[in-house]
């Protein structure tokens, strides 16, 4: 079996990621904040030391402006809801997830009023088409910082320059990202940063976050829910302070021990390393995919552009005809169709049908590429 | 004699966590406990340290830029 589903969700996890949750579960078990018994303060050490892992990995400064989500989509959904009021403008690209422009619709009907900045065909964001879209009432820029269709890079640290220039936040999507390029929410002057566990942080599904930058004041940006805390319990009022004000209910404790472990993991190997290996896969694939008579690759084309996501199509196969062949006969797991971005599809110009999209990570090999390789070249010449 | 102590509140356990590790950084012995009921209603911990490192203690923390509820000797 192959796994180049990875853009969906990683797999395997790293080493000591199922063990950190084990023990968690059988050694530790209670409620991080809820009590004051050592197995809840051992828990809310565990809860807070991948706070610490992640601001490493990020380069951000202070552990508790760290907010855990059930994934990045709350965090994303976070910022914009709780930021975004009537009257207020928004600048987005056309390569965005529904994980960002779902809730940016909505709130359009609210009466915010949404600009979505036109990328090129091959996903690429001219970071001067952002500046030209910024208004006097521009509240905030919403942008991914790798695709999920294409793997395309967008220019964050350069929209990042250009937002402080203009007094406006930059949130990022680090759904596809974080883990697997290097990322410094300080320098690349990210205001709020949306992460998930799942990819390549290398934690388990239902883990995420985001880190609420300096410039944000927590009084103004609303919590998604209100509750229980462990804090300030005889009031009534939600407290105001981070990262307590928007994480109410108990957390996923089970799931951030995992995320720690595969945080650390990460920072043991190295994002730089990490991501040597992925450019190389990248690249092997793109050429390998782009020799192929009747493929049709999308994207940069370039393995250093990009991230290791790669769409394609076969001429003369629908998408889902090709993900299921390669599943069934192959042995080869990816993901098919419009990927939760319609948008980016019709950027790149390949909506409706979607694509074929082979999403590796830092454990895939390049035997495993030379596969694959091999398979798409069967398929596509059966169908001419 | 018994040892005096005093305890630094802060807003929640994530604060509490924080604050335990700043001062252990500072080589001030710290203890998380209950929060003592006639101090706070609080559910969560509080940092339990010597009475002499009070001041210390204190100014660790706000250095950090870690915002204390309270100080009090128990």
């Amino acid at each position: 079996m192959i796994y180049f589903d990875n853009a969906a969700t990683s797999w395997p996890k790293p080493p000591g990621v199922s063990e950190a949750m084990v023990r968690f579960l059988e050694e530790v078990g209670a409620n991080p904040g809820r009590a004051a018994h050592g197995r809840a303060v051992e828990a809310g050490r565990i809860v807070y030391e991948a706070r610490e892992a992640v601001c490493e990995l990020f380069q951000a400064p202070d552990p508790l402006r760290v907010v855990w989500s059930k994934n990045v989509t709350e965090a994303l959904n976070l910022a914009l809801r709780g930021l975004l009021r009537s009257g207020d403008h928004v600048v987005t690209s056309s390569m965005e997830h529904n994980s960002v422009m779902r809730p940016l619709r909505a709130l359009e009907r609210r009466g915010v009023e949404v600009t979505v900045v036109q990328c090129s065909p091959q996903g690429v964001l001219d970071p001067a088409g952002v500046e030209r879209a910024i208004r006097p009432h521009t509240r905030l820029v919403a942008l991914n910082h790798g695709s999920n269709v294409v793997g395309t890079l967008l220019p964050v640290a350069e929209v990042g320059t250009i937002c402080r220039q203009h007094g406006v936040l930059l949130l990022v999507d680090a759904a596809q990202t974080g883990g697997a390029y290097p990322i410094n929410v300080q320098s690349d002057q990210i205001d709020l940063f949306g992460f998930t566990g799942h990819k390549s942080l290398g934690g388990p599904m239902g883990t995420g976050g985001l880190i609420v930058g300096e410039r944000v004041n927590e009084r103004e940006m609303e919590p998604l829910m209100r509750g229980g805390t462990g804090s300030h319990s005889e009031y009534e009022l939600q407290p105001d302070f981070l990262p307590d004000v928007y994480e109410s209910g108990t957390l996923n404790a089970v799931g951030l021990a995992g995320l720690q472990a595969g945080v650390r993991w990460v920072l043991e190997e190295g994002v730089d390393a990490i991501r040597a290996h992925e450019v190389a896969l990248t690249r092997q694939l793109i050429e390998g995919l782009r020799s192929l008579p009747g493929v049709t690759v999308y994207g940069s084309l370039d393995a250093e552009l990009q991230i290791a996501t790669v769409s394609f199509n076969v001429t003369g196969i629908e998408p889902s005809e090709v993900g299921l062949r390669l599943d069934e006969e192959y042995g080869i797991l990816c993901r098919v169709g419009l990927h939760c971005s319609p948008a980016a599809h019709k950027t790149i110009g390949t909506f409706p049908a979607g694509t074929v999209r082979f999403g590796l990570n830092g454990f895939n090999t390049m035997d495993e590429v030379e596969s694959a390789l091999a398979a798409v070249e069967e398929l596509a010449r059966e169908a001419q | 004699m018994t040892e005096r102590y005093a305890v630094i509140l802060v807003y929640s356990t994530s604060y509490a966590l924080r604050a335990e590790k700043l001062l252990s950084k500072a080589a001030i012995g710290t203890k998380l406990i209950p929060v003592p009921r006639h101090l706070s209603s609080n559910c969560g911990v509080c940092i339990r340290i010597a009475q002499p490192d009070c001041g210390a203690a204190q100014r660790t923390l706000q250095k950090a830029g870690l915002e204390i509820e309270g100080v009090h000797d128990i």
